[in-house]
């Protein structure tokens, strides 16, 4: 092979006082022209560190300390040392030579600049292009790209446009001047399912018809599986193992890659629990519409959040809502939970009917539906300690605060951390352990029913399995019903009995996870199974164990 | 025709606020001891109780409080302003003889720190943390924590008596029968003092909130991707930080405007300029109600105009504000 890109023995060093000493240590990889090669690991493994070092971007006293980027710059194959060039000569090569898209399309473009404004800026910058000729590649770009009515995207604002569409006008930017290699960060995780789909075919699309070489960066095995040729995984900075995808995928040799693999759910449901014939929470027609709009008429906008969703929670079982953004799946949870009031339609919980209490009786009734949150960074004040956040709920429906306290102890336990750990503050915890945490205080009131709401989005796949897999025994200990909510059809596979796919607020299909993700009947439901990355690629289970328990 | 009913919502919706401040005003006023008449008196040396008597039914100040506020009410929404008592002519005439040097000291004053503080931002967050940037705060900070009457009355000391290089105080020299340009470089050289003066504090907290705006600006995502297509570091600066960060700075023209005209009153005292907020503070010494009513009123307009021209400012600005409406 000829690399376009080579990483010789690459170390970087973090200023003094961060978590460890090097962001990167003895990195060596090589990227040759039309391959997309996938770097993966989970956070803190020096993924994007390695981005930024090979186009020079690297955080402020953050320095490649040794080793060598070679990028080829001539058709001859010679090749140049970007470490060693100056910011005026890296500055030829960015945009030009290697081309970036980020992970955020809402954030990645400026907004107050139009599409065709900032498309069009690697050419205002690299060429001598005029500015007719300038526009009229950006069209074509911009159709390269797949974009709809390329004209109109061209006029817009990036806030007139879908995250999907954002996404294609920063591949069409960063393709602009045909680059020799691609970095593409994260560049599907911000995306819908089917978005991601589209967006990893268009990648693929552009690869290949230019020869383009692509280094994409990625924490998920699922992509991965979808548009990688080559596989590197990296943990705490180090490279662990490289080699083809198919070897990688199926074949893992490094512990790390094998525990990492393991912890990907598979997309087939295990077999079905026996669950109770009883229902613990009846929804019926709920509805909840938005209404924007002030004093004046016109202005009046309406939006159908949830419509006459009607579902069954099997006593002891677990309902898994699925959708994509904007389907309405969190406000139903947050319907449930009382924490928005649904317009019409009942939720049954016993006796009661959770819809149209009043808010007093609410605050009676909270301790039996309880809600686990996604944002494991932002559901935790910050300035309490963790075991008064665990105590408040119990503490206000009236237990002696001694009491709660003690009951915080245990509950840690539980949840599978130190009890000695109540006195800490949020921050001192990782995003898993505060996921535990977020569980440890819902479950503090003895709830019957957990609302859970894309409880492991945030958290890295190993993490995310541990979570999961607490998640499951703690229904089988406590006798707890789930209501677990999530974008990731991978993960609803795994622990939901049953399964409501919601698109636009309503319920599209309602049935048992086998039949589901076995014989689905609504076309909504086979293409958000057609758009999840990697559905062909089934992980090996074997030495699972043995792999967890050596990493 | 929707800038004209965007405008005139505006002010629909900024009347009771007026309502409220003027009758508010009026009350105010009530308690304090005194009134126009015992002003004039005090002026004229004194007089005998029954011309006290007949200049208090003139004046109409032996009527009730409340039928004098409902009163001036009723006038005001026939857009009359009244009468000053002190001056002897309509209230709406004595303002517009005091707005030009007011609004010329507020403009120039709110240019001068804007464009120095917008500068002086810029520096400091583009040094962060090296000495121009520690110069810099440093020097915001003396501004902001210094009172602007001492800064003018040290002004007059260093600049008018001390040095001489420029005038203690007026609106132009008097009785110099000059015309067009010389006229004109008079009166910039009058105001030299004041409009400093007036700026440096406004300058200081521009210049703060210049540089952390920058500096946040800097830190966000399309930043670094203007980095890395391949862009010159002041490139960046001028074509991608710079807009978002003014934004925050033309928020704050709106919000201070009434602030600035709260500062000119202490200004054009001590600089004895012929101003509003000189005619303000007068008005108040002279228990001359209506004027003082005037002026506040125009004062109110005034900042409601100029808050209206910011956000028309900030829709040009920032496409994202005209799509939600």
């Amino acid at each position: 092979m000829n690399p376009v890109l080579s990483i010789r023995n690459l170390s970087v060093a973090l200023p003094p006082g961060a978590d460890r000493p090097y962001a990167l240590r003895d990195v060596s990889l090589d990227l040759g022209a039309n391959e997309i090669l996938c770097v993966v690991g989970e956070s803190g493994s020096g993924k994007s560190m390695t981005a930024g070092a090979v186009m020079g971007l690297l955080p402020e006293r953050v320095r490649a300390t040794q080793g060598r980027i070679e990028l080829t710059t001539g058709a001859a194959g010679d090749s140049r040392n970007l470490l060693e060039l100056g910011q005026h000569e890296l500055r030829r090569i960015r945009g030009a030579r290697i081309g970036m898209i980020f992970q955020e399309p809402m954030t990645a473009l400026n907004p107050l600049r139009t599409i065709a404004d900032q498309v069009g800026e690697p050419f205002r910058i690299h060429t001598a292009l005029t500015s007719r000729e300038i526009s009229k590649r950006v069209l074509a770009l911009l159709d390269d790209v797949h974009i709809p009515d390329p004209a109109a995207a061209a006029r817009a604002y990036p806030h007139e446009l879908s995250g999907g569409q954002r996404q294609r006008a920063m591949i069409a930017m960063a393709l602009a001047l045909e680059p020799a290699v691609l970095i593409a960060d994260e560049p599907t995780t911000a995306l819908d399912v089917t978005t991601q789909a589209q967006i990893l075919r268009l990648i693929r699309e552009l690869q290949e018809r230019r020869g383009t070489a692509v280094l994409f960066i990625t924490h998920d095995f699922g992509v991965v599986a979808e548009i990688a040729d080559r596989v590197a995984v990296m943990q705490h900075g180090v490279l662990v193992e490289q080699g083809a995808a198919a070897d990688v995928l199926n074949a893992p040799r490094h512990p790390y890659t094998r525990a990492l693999i393991a912890a990907v759910p598979a997309l087939t449901p295990p077999p079905e629990r026996p669950v109770a014939g009883e229902a613990v929470l009846t929804l019926d027609k709920v509805s909840k519409t938005y209404r924007s709009g002030g004093l004046f008429k016109r202005h009046k906008r309406v939006t159908h959040a949830v419509r006459e969703a009607s579902l069954t929670l099997p006593k002891g079982g677990t309902l898994g809502i699925v959708g994509e953004s904007g389907s309405g799946k969190s406000t139903l949870a947050r319907c449930i939970v009382r924490l928005l009031d649904p317009d019409a339609g009942s939720i049954r919980f016993g006796e009661l009917d959770l819809a149209t209490l009043s808010h007093r009786a609410v605050r009676a009734h909270s301790r039996h539906v309880q809600m686990v949150f996604q944002d494991p960074y932002g559901s935790l004040n910050p300035r309490r300690r963790v075991g008064d956040l665990v105590a408040q709920g119990p503490v206000a429906h009236g237990v002696p605060r001694r009491e709660a306290l003690a009951r915080a102890r245990q509950l840690f336990e539980l949840v599978g951390l130190d009890p000695e750990a109540v006195r800490r503050y949020p921050h001192e915890f990782s995003g898993g352990q505060r996921q535990r945490i977020g569980l440890a205080r819902a479950l503090a009131l003895e709830p019957s029913v957990l609302v859970a709401d894309e409880p492991v989005s945030a958290l890295d796949v190993s993490v995310q399995a541990q979570v999961l897999d607490l998640l499951a025994s703690l229904r089988e200990r406590l006798g707890l019903s789930l209501l677990f909510i999530t974008h990731d059809l991978r993960v609803a596979a795994q622990i939901c009995d049953r399964i409501a796919v919601m698109k636009n607020g309503s319920v599209v299909e309602y049935g048992s996870a086998a039949q589901v993700f076995g014989a689905p009947t609504h076309p909504y439901t086979r293409s958000l199974l057609d758009a999840v990355p990697g559905r062909h690629w089934t992980p090996p289970t074997t030495g699972a164990d043995d792999a967890l328990a050596a990493a | 025709m929707r800038f004209l009913t965007l405008a005139g919502r505006r002010l629909a919706a900024a009347l009771p606020a007026l309502l409220i401040i003027l009758a508010g005003l009026f009350l105010l006023l009530q308690l304090a001891p005194g009134d126009t008449v015992d002003a004039l008196v005090a002026q004229i040396g004194g007089a005998d109780a029954t011309v006290i008597e007949e200049l208090r039914r003139h004046y109409a100040l032996d009527r009730s409080a409340s039928s004098r506020l409902l009163d001036y009410l009723w006038r005001l929404v026939h857009l009359d302003l009244g009468e000053s008592a002190i001056y002897g002519k309509p209230v709406i005439d004595v303002i517009v003889e005091r707005i030009p040097p007011t609004l010329l000291l507020m403009g120039s004053a709110l240019a001068l720190a804007f464009g120095f503080g917008m500068v002086l931002g810029i520096v400091a967050a583009l040094r962060v943390n090296r000495w121009p940037d520690t110069l810099i705060s440093t020097l915001g900070l003396v501004f902001y924590a210094t009172p602007s009457f001492w800064f003018g009355l040290m002004g007059i000391f260093v600049f008018a008596v001390y040095l001489g290089w420029l005038p203690a105080g007026g609106y132009g020299t008097i009785a110099s029968g000059l015309a067009g340009w010389a006229h004109i470089a008079d009166i910039a050289w009058h105001l030299t003092l004041p409009v400093v003066t007036l700026a440096l504090i406004f300058l200081a907290i521009y210049l703060r909130i210049m540089r952390a705006s920058m500096l946040e600006v800097s830190t966000l995502d399309f930043v670094r991707t203007a980095r890395a297509k391949g862009l010159p570091e002041s490139r960046v600066v001028t074509r991608h930080v710079l807009r978002n960060a003014l934004l925050p700075m033309v928020t704050l023209i709106g919000l201070q405007t009434g602030t600035m005209l709260g500062g000119s009153v202490v200004v054009e005292c001590v600089f004895a300029l012929p101003g509003l907020g000189r005619l303000a503070y007068e008005s108040v010494m002279q228990r001359d109600l209506n004027t003082l009513l005037g002026v506040v009123f125009i004062s109110a307009l005034l900042v409601i105009a100029i808050n209206f021209i910011v956000d028309l400012l900030y829709a040009r600005l920032d496409p994202r504000i005209n799509a939600t409406h």
